[in-house]
């Protein structure tokens, strides 16, 4: 069976799919499903900028297979938001500028609200560490740790 | 990545079935280095069997002096199970020291300990701890593990099926990392038992080893100023983009000292 079909929740809505065995999460997200707001960077399990939430923990989706996904709900940088109503985590990047060229930011929110569902209240230390593994190759690390501290106080509703 | 045949057993009587049955199998765990190793067409099987739906293989056990850690378990898992928390802390830590966290989140022991990588962190507490690795077929002295880079004394088919630790007085895990990857240049196990030290060495060399000379010295007197200097000969170290071999002997003084720290402080 080099080719099965797979049920995959994403941002809520079931897809049922014949996936070929070799495909990818992240190519599934964004070819299959057309949703192309998560990224493809390293494509060897270090950059994050495919994070995806798979059943609520943080994966990076360039590092799984669709077929091993079967059954699972994910959620991606697309399913975060109420319509045009940002996320709390959303628009706390926007407030504190906590991007540059943007290519990663989808992975740093996945990640923040990741971090922010384990600890609600994160230090700053806890925050460099969760972000671990996500690089921004603009640096722009201050004000995304910035973003995310402000972002979980928002969470906080 | 070429195509193969994916299966995804309910058991482990049907994933041997499954295992024999192809012409070459391997098994999933976590998938976080077997995926990537695909990938990048290092490996090419023809039958992936994941294990990863096998929840038998994912329980905690902590039975009198052993603590028993299903080989399926997340690392994620092991470094917030209160058990392991309150019995051998050290486990968590090193755990929790691992990749990152989305690694962390979906990465196994006993899929790390089955891939046998020479820098990975498992292989430190499998040599320090009085351990067993338990398999579908048998059960394997840890001591008795490692056999080389990627090697390990594991026949193809058969699935390690539990870990079991015997609880120490103290374990601790240091490493030097790489800042990328978080794989250890070198790392350093270091358990007590009734006064007796067990020290292993990872990261340095191609496989995991006990540092004998060093644990006979704690032994005799666990204080910082008894480790013998350059007793593991840079010779047989790991010469690399990384580090020198001298580098990774000198490493292994300075990360032991660190060892016996958490333990006298």
């Amino acid at each position: 069976m080099e080719s099965k079909v797979v049920n995959i929740n994403i941002n809520g809505k079931d897809f049922k799919k014949s996936v070929r065995s070799n495909l990818l999460l992240i190519d599934f997200i964004r070819e299959e499903i057309k949703l192309t707001g998560s990224h493809i960077g390293c494509d060897t399990n270090q950059c994050g900028c495919c994070m995806v939430l798979s059943n609520d923990i943080s994966l990076k989706s360039c590092s799984v297979l669709a077929i091993q996904m079967d059954g699972a709900k994910i959620t991606t940088i697309e399913g975060i938001s109420d319509g045009d109503a940002l996320h709390p985590m959303q628009e706390s990047f926007r407030e504190h500028h906590g991007l540059q060229c943007g290519f990663c930011t989808p992975g740093m929110i996945i990640s923040a609200i990741s971090l922010v569902n384990e600890n609600s209240s994160p230090s700053e230390e806890d925050i460099r560490e969760y972000l671990e593994g996500n690089l921004c190759r603009c640096t722009g690390y201050e004000n995304i740790v910035k973003s995310i501290f402000s972002g979980a106080e928002k969470m906080k509703g | 990545m070429y195509t193969f045949n994916y299966h995804v057993p309910k058991n482990i009587d049907e994933a041997t079935a499954l295992f024999e049955k192809s012409s070459e199998p391997k098994y999933l765990a976590g998938g976080m280095t077997l995926v990537a190793s695909m990938k990048q067409r290092l490996t090419a099987p023809s039958d992936l069997i994941d294990l990863s739906k096998i929840d038998t293989l994912k329980k905690i056990i902590l039975e009198g002096k052993n603590l028993k850690i299903g080989a399926l378990t997340t690392h994620n898992s092991i470094s917030k199970n209160e058990e392991i928390q309150s019995t051998i802390s050290g486990l968590c830590d090193l755990s929790n020291g691992i990749g990152d966290q989305a690694i962390r989140n979906f990465g196994t022991i006993g899929g790390s300990i089955a891939n046998a990588d020479p820098a990975a962190d498992w292989p430190a507490a499998i040599l320090a701890l009085k351990s067993q690795i338990e398999t579908n077929v048998r059960i394997i002295n840890g001591e008795e593990f490692f056999k080389g880079m990627f090697e390990t004394i594991l026949d193809e088919k058969e699935i390690i099926t539990q870990i079991l630790f015997e609880i120490p007085n103290h374990f601790t895990y240091v490493k030097f990392q790489n800042p990328a990857s978080r794989y250890a240049i070198v790392g350093i196990g270091l358990a007590v038992y009734d006064k007796i030290a067990r020290v292993s060495v990872t990261g340095a060399s191609h496989t995991p080893f006990r540092a004998s000379e060093i644990e006979s010295a704690l032994s005799n007197n666990f204080e910082i100023d008894s480790i013998p200097l350059n007793s593991v000969s840079s010779e047989n170290l790991n010469n690399d983009i990384h580090a020198s071999a001298e580098y990774r002997s000198h490493l292994i003084d300075v990360l032991t000292k660190n060892a016996v720290r958490t333990y006298t402080q």
